[in-house]
């Protein structure tokens, strides 16, 4: 229980992310490019009056390889975060086993990562978003995502803190009550990002949307899997169930 | 005997002890700005700020940049 057993979890973290990266990858092929393609077209039926620029990547590389590299490193780059916050959280956080602390910390930097800076800043489609606020708009994603996954740390502190005074069912209800109050003022006073054009068709944005919180739930959902899948063989190996196995086998031979 | 000892521990499997923050740290400290470095380039390179010049990492990697809910041109 030392640095090694850091040095190996952040390894089967960025395995386990890549893994679930490809996973998110087919879901990302099969339910978003489409989506993808029809907001191109949209776009393209409406850019007639701009000067067409030249293609640096052409569509079938950007919905393929230029795909894949994005999602499998964002697999890989949040499975090594993933796998360090477990090591603070594994044995902090409650009495869960290595595998349930695995899944329990994949739902809520599921939540925290991605759900709730969605419901403020959503995914858009190409041809929704006026190139000329970008930096407005990433500077607001980035920072919604910073303050829900430290608003998520303290409300786990905070729980953790209330526990000893309320027990850990209301100190629970109590930290996620507070992490709701929070982001709920930072959904007010942020400002509102809406920059759809007024004829993109609203199904494609829909189902859009959706595709990219299905990606989501898929990335997370098997990260939490596998990794938890990893983290209990390499943190609890049962040589117990081996040693009754073999006198058994042993026995039946003769 | 040898399963009646191996009992409790399929039972109630056990708990995993803490590892010590010192132990974590130095990991987490290197390793988590080379994973935010890796999630810049997929995100925000050639959108918002710009290390490397042109359009060629933005054009790449914009897919993935629109599907994984980052802002995109």
């Amino acid at each position: 229980m030392n640095s090694a057993t850091v040095r190996n979890l952040l390894v089967r973290g960025m395995l386990a992310g890549l893994g679930a990266g490809v996973l998110a990858l087919v879901v990302a092929y099969l339910l978003g490019e489409p989506n993808v393609d029809k907001a191109i077209g949209f776009e393209e039926s409406h850019a007639s009056a701009h000067d067409h620029e030249v293609e640096l990547v052409s569509r079938s590389l950007q919905s393929t390889a230029g795909l894949a590299t994005g999602v499998l490193i964002y697999g890989v780059a949040f499975g090594g975060i993933a796998a360090l916050a477990y090591c603070f959280a594994l044995g902090r956080i409650g009495r869960f086993t290595p595998r349930a602390t695995a899944l329990l910390l994949s739902g809520c930097a599921l939540l925290a990562v991605y759900v709730v800076p969605f419901l403020k800043y959503p995914a858009n489609p190409p041809a929704v978003g006026d190139p000329d606020t970008i930096s407005k708009r990433t500077n607001l994603y980035l920072l919604m995502m910073v303050l829900s996954v430290l608003l998520a740390i303290a409300a786990t502190i905070l729980g953790k803190r209330l526990a000893p005074k309320l027990g850990t069912w209301y100190a629970t209800v109590a930290a996620v009550a507070a992490f709701a109050l929070v982001i709920g003022l930072a959904f007010a006073f942020l400002p509102a990002v809406n920059e759809v054009p007024a004829d993109f068709p609203a199904t494609v944005l829909w189902r859009f949307r959706l595709s990219a919180l299905a990606i989501q739930v898929t990335l997370w959902g098997g990260f939490g899997l596998v990794f938890g899948e990893l983290a209990e063989r390499l943190l609890s190996p049962k040589p117990a169930r081996r040693t009754p196995a073999a006198p058994v086998a042993a026995a039946g031979r003769p | 005997m040898a399963q009646h000892a191996a009992q409790p521990t399929a039972t109630t499997p056990a708990l995993p002890t803490k590892l010590p923050i010192g132990a974590i740290v130095p990991w987490a400290v290197f390793f988590g700005i080379l994973m935010l470095v890796l999630l810049y380039f997929v995100g925000a390179e050639q959108g918002a700020t710009s290390v490397v010049s042109g359009e060629d990492v933005h054009e790449w990697v914009h897919d993935a940049r629109h599907l994984l809910g980052f802002p995109c041109h």
